[in-house]
């Protein structure tokens, strides 16, 4: 088995054929949920449970927290939770299938210390948990179940989240070639 | 028939197995298809490698063919499938916020869980990241939360937008598809002969 993981010849399967994969697997959450895949409300539930924790009378006076904040059960109680972490699971699957598994690294171009890496990957971070509270959901949420089920609002944040992405590309191609 | 938890045909209590095993098979499929490599998904914007338009417009399709099929044959009542409500103004502000996160990172939430799978710090750090964000926006939440309910449309489909059937809307994406699915094929041919070619980690 071709063991170099190089761009020529990729150890991924055919992206169209993840693409089939995919699409399925998002019909089979809808068909069963009512609802599509999502990926930063996770976190979301776990900055509420934080806060929650930290300063319970902050969380219930604010109109955001509130929202999530129940008095049954825990905010991580939630659908969202269980499928991220299902997805870490998944990925790690793969990841021993596929033999990619190794030590804690960062990935990068040559010409890119780890420190501007990690500094970029931390800043794309927050801009997407921002960015996601606006745009009502992330890539998954929004972009790809939005679009997926018709949503006129994920297919806004479709062309306006890969749009910004080539507008800005010429700025930020030292990080990337 | 379909969707089987808002009518009640599963029992509550199935609800996380399922979350988890759906979440499980997303997690797999994003990791198999390359997009726990913050490389190969940038590759999108500078023309190297398409992988992220290929996997991802063709499961866009893939999700509306199947869900008019299922529609059609009387398998899934469409009215009651969650359409995400659509928020013009906030929504591209968000957008253009996460397009400035992509460029920089080259992940996005979904895909930074699986590089953290496979032991990425930078899938590690995107999360905490991602964290700090959404704490800073609710915590700033008094601040714009009016311009965040701004332009209510409600669940508004792209047909109903433009005045067409989400039929024909279909039919568009799948033509769009296509030809976009040829271009980005020749362009990576070209870029490629200019780029030193590179493993992934």
């Amino acid at each position: 088995m071709n063991t170099n993981n190089n761009i020529s010849t990729p150890r991924y399967i055919n992206p169209y054929f993840g693409g089939v994969l995919l699409g399925l697997l998002l019909l089979v959450t809808f068909f069963i949920t009512g609802r599509g895949l999502g990926a930063s409300g996770a976190v979301k539930s776990a900055v509420v449970t934080t806060v929650d924790k930290v300063a319970p009378v902050h969380a219930e006076e604010s109109d955001f927290y509130s929202k999530f904040i129940t008095d049954r059960h825990s905010p991580m109680f939630n659908w969202m939770v269980f499928e991220s972490l299902g997805m870490l699971l998944g990925g790690l699957l793969s990841g021993v299938l596929f033999g990619r598994i190794k030590k804690l690294r960062v990935e990068k171009p040559p010409g890119v210390s780890n420190k501007t890496r990690l500094i970029f990957a931390g800043l794309g971070g927050i801009l997407f948990g921002i960015g996601s509270q606006f745009g009502r959901g992330c890539s998954s949420g929004a972009a790809l179940s939005g679009t997926g089920s018709y949503s006129f609002g994920g297919l806004i944040v479709l062309l306006f989240m890969f749009g910004t992405g080539y507008v800005l590309a010429w700025f930020f191609r030292k990080l990337w070639i | 028939m379909g969707p089987l938890i808002p009518q009640g045909l599963i029992a509550g209590g199935w609800d996380f197995v399922i979350a988890l095993l759906l979440g499980i098979a997303f997690g797999f499929i994003l990791e198999a298809s390359g997009f726990s490599s913050s490389r190969n998904i940038a590759g999108v914007f500078y023309g190297y490698n398409f992988v992220v338009l290929r996997v991802f417009f063709t499961a866009v399709l893939v999700c509306m063919v199947g869900l008019m099929y299922f529609h059609y044959m009387g398998w899934i009542d469409y009215n009651l499938i969650y359409v995400l409500p659509t928020f013009p103004q906030p929504m591209i502000l968000g957008a253009v916020i996460m397009g400035f996160g992509f460029i920089s990172a080259g992940f996005c939430p979904g895909t930074s869980y699986t590089a953290m799978a496979i032991g990425k710090i930078d899938g590690f750090v995107f999360t905490a990241g991602l964290f700090l964000g959404i704490f800073i926006f609710s915590e700033a939440f008094p601040l714009f939360e009016d311009f965040y309910y701004k332009g209510n449309m409600g669940n508004i489909t792209i047909g109903e937008f433009l005045g067409i059937s989400n039929q024909l809307v279909t039919f568009i994406f799948v033509i769009v598809a296509l030809v976009a699915f040829y271009v980005t094929w020749l362009i990576e041919k070209r870029v490629r002969k200019t780029i030193t070619p590179f493993k992934f980690e």
